[in-house]
């Protein structure tokens, strides 16, 4: 939108009507998520986990930026007490090699996409459908509530591993899809009850009253007024909860009921290197490692953006 | 005086009382406004005061259709408007607009103070064209005392009373002939109260405004308003000028209300005798029999629990005392020492 402040000076306007008025200052106006954005800027949490989270990304997009070691060949005479090869820089299997030769540094870094892709889609998959499914249960109230609330009370009960076997195992081949679609399945439920009691709480606020008053319809009423508004408690809630996605697939893949071996995993790396704990150590030492940084920079992003957009502390 | 441009007739707002969790069986409603008439006339301020919970909201509410009357009418230039839904209310909204009572939670804090005010144009294209909206938000942002300027600023940077301005502005912004106004100056400091009100009455006579102004500040709702309803328990117990209910107060009720009117002089404050009444207001689930009003009455006699006292000027009073006033013994209170 253009400036007003620049073409008309304060002089124009009538000065018994301003009464409460300060004087006009050249300032941009500052949206409540503006504000949180430049918050967050200036916090040493959020940058480090931002640029955490940044290179995991590019990790998960071009794992070939970072090595050109295939982690999937394995050299049968290398195991994980032969002395690595610190060739060149981007040829070098800084890590050693698992029990099947293969380049460990390699599959730590191809491991990253399944981690990634999994959180990300996992946690779109809960906000979207637990999103909609509690603004409608907050909004509309009655039986709608009723259903919605007690279909998410059957979820709640259900172990998430047990459940996850139980749906993976209804799968001949398993996928980072499948996987996916095991703990969107289960973990929706969270955020329908984040987002109900959000919604349930801005519905009751005046400015809700007052576009209802003007005659706006339950669209613009849910999506202009209400979501706006209700959406902050569930960003935070599905940024912790990524970091969590992320260690449940490594759960799922440790245990061998998650990813299979074709695919990368730091779940099933975790699970091979465990057996070898005491003559090479580092073997675990690498793929967990990498594991709890990425939940730790998700968990740590979760709370700065908490701080930002928590209206109490505003 | 001029004609009435909302008529009132029997309203009714009953609020179910359910038990059970699957097959929900009504024991009982609240009763928060329980048979209400009043007129409203053009150009008109009609204040309605009364105690918290007396139903003042509610009324509020029904009238702008945000609740649906359990019955009665409530008649907009003779067509009632309390039944209508979809495109019909719609239109009829236009008419009937709304000042809330909290500037803090009836601006939403996602949108700029144009959206705001533009959203009225939004919501009902037909009363600016499109490329004319950015002016008419800005005409309306001056016509309240704001600056212009301030179009892309967002609620959190205004004060109170600027938030109040910005409220009334979206209220305007459709250009209607009733404001209901539901404590609008409750909620602000004192000097922003004058503020708000004059703004109010300069307003009214610029857009030939009729106002329903429902406070519970006694001596703000005489300095508005031209007629006074009193409201108990869901019920209207009098209805008059200014005059009569603020000198005239035939309903033993109001007498009570005016006489705890706080009195800035304190020698005055000694001598003037002031009315308690002990108990609390009733629930409005189970209200007393006959006259609502009884149960906290120095008057109550056994008539009053058995006949409910209509709505009507008393025929034993003369003068400014004749108004309206739901009262089995109504008389004017003399003072002992004015």
């Amino acid at each position: 939108m253009p400036d007003l402040t620049e073409k008309k000076t304060s002089g124009d306007i009538p000065a018994q009507r301003t009464a409460d008025a300060p004087a006009p200052k050249q300032e941009k106006a500052r949206s409540l998520g503006s504000d949180a954005w430049h918050d967050l800027r200036r916090k040493p949490i959020f940058v480090i986990s931002a640029l955490l989270i940044l290179l995991l990304v590019v990790i998960a997009i071009a794992p070939g930026l970072f090595t050109s070691v295939d982690p999937r060949a394995g050299d049968l005479r290398n195991h994980y007490l032969t002395k690595p090869n610190y060739g060149s820089f981007f040829q070098a299997d800084w890590f050693g090699y698992d029990l099947q030769g293969r380049s460990i540094y390699a599959r730590v870094i191809y491991g990253a996409r399944a981690s990634v892709v999994v959180g990300i889609c996992v946690t779109a998959g809960v906000t979207i459908l637990g999103g909609i499914t509690g603004m409608l249960a907050g909004y509309f109230g009655g039986w709608i509530d009723t259903i919605i609330s007690r279909v998410t009370d059957i979820f709640f009960g259900i172990p998430l591993l047990l459940g996850a076997l139980v749906i993976l195992n209804a799968f001949t081949e398993r996928t980072i899809w499948s996987v996916v679609f095991a703990l969107v399945a289960l973990g929706w439920t969270q955020m329908t009850r984040v987002m109900r009691g959000s919604v349930i709480t801005v519905k009751q606020a005046d400015f809700v009253t007052a576009a209802k008053a003007l005659g706006a319809g339950t669209t613009r009423i849910l999506f202009k007024h209400i979501l706006p508004n209700a959406i902050a408690p569930v960003i935070v809630v599905a940024t912790i909860a990524l970091g969590g996605y992320i260690a449940t697939e490594a759960t799922l893949s440790f245990l061998g009921i998650g990813l299979q071996d074709p695919t990368i995993s730091w779940g099933i790396d975790i699970n091979s290197a465990q057996k070898v704990i005491r003559t090479a150590p580092f073997a675990l030492f690498f793929p967990a490692g990498m594991l709890s940084l990425t939940v730790l920079a998700f968990i740590m992003l979760g709370d700065a953006v908490r701080d930002a957009l928590d209206p109490k502390l505003r | 005086m001029a004609e009435n441009i909302l008529e009132v007739k029997d309203l009714v707002k009953h609020y179910p009382l359910t038990q059970g969790v699957l097959f929900k069986k009504q024991v009982g409603a609240v009763k928060a406004v329980d048979g209400i008439s009043f007129e409203l006339k053009k150009g008109e301020t009609l204040g309605i005061v009364g105690e918290s919970g007396c139903g003042k909201s509610t009324l509020a509410k029904v009238l702008m259709n945000l609740e649906r009357a359990t019955s009665g009418q409530v008649l907009f230039k003779g067509e009632d408007i309390s039944q209508l839904s979809g495109a019909a209310l719609k239109s009829v909204r236009r008419n009937i607009q709304m000042v809330f009572q909290d500037p803090y939670t009836s601006l939403n804090p996602r949108m700029t103070v144009g959206d705001i005010i533009g959203e009225p144009f939004e919501i009902h294209p037909e009363v600016a064209p499109k490329g004319d909206r950015r002016k008419a938000v800005q005409d309306l942002l001056d016509v309240v005392g704001l600056n212009p300027e301030y179009i892309n600023r967002y609620p959190h940077q205004f004060s109170g009373g600027q938030r109040q301005r910005i409220g009334i502005a979206r209220g305007l912004a459709l250009k209607p002939e009733i404001i209901i106004c539901d404590e609008p100056v409750s909620a602000l400091d004192v000097s922003v109260q004058a503020q708000v009100i004059n703004l109010l009455e300069q307003l009214q006579s610029e857009f030939e405004l009729s106002y329903m102004f429902i406070a519970h500040d006694l001596s703000i709702v005489r300095h508005i308003s031209d007629r006074v309803g009193v409201m108990y328990l869901g019920k209207m117990v009098e209805i008059g000028s200014d005059e009569e209910i603020y000198d005239n107060a035939t309903h033993p009720y109001t007498q009570a209300l005016l006489s705890a009117v706080p009195v800035p002089d304190p020698a005055a404050r000694e001598s003037r005798d002031r009315i308690i009444l002990s108990g609390d207001i009733p629930s409005p689930a189970n209200p007393p029999s006959g006259c609502r009003f009884r149960t906290r009455c120095w008057k109550a006699e056994d008539r009053c629990a058995e006949e409910i006292p209509l709505l009507a000027v008393p025929t034993v009073l003369k003068g400014a005392a004749a108004h309206d006033s739901a009262c089995h013994f109504p008389e004017v209170r003399v003072q002992a020492a004015a």
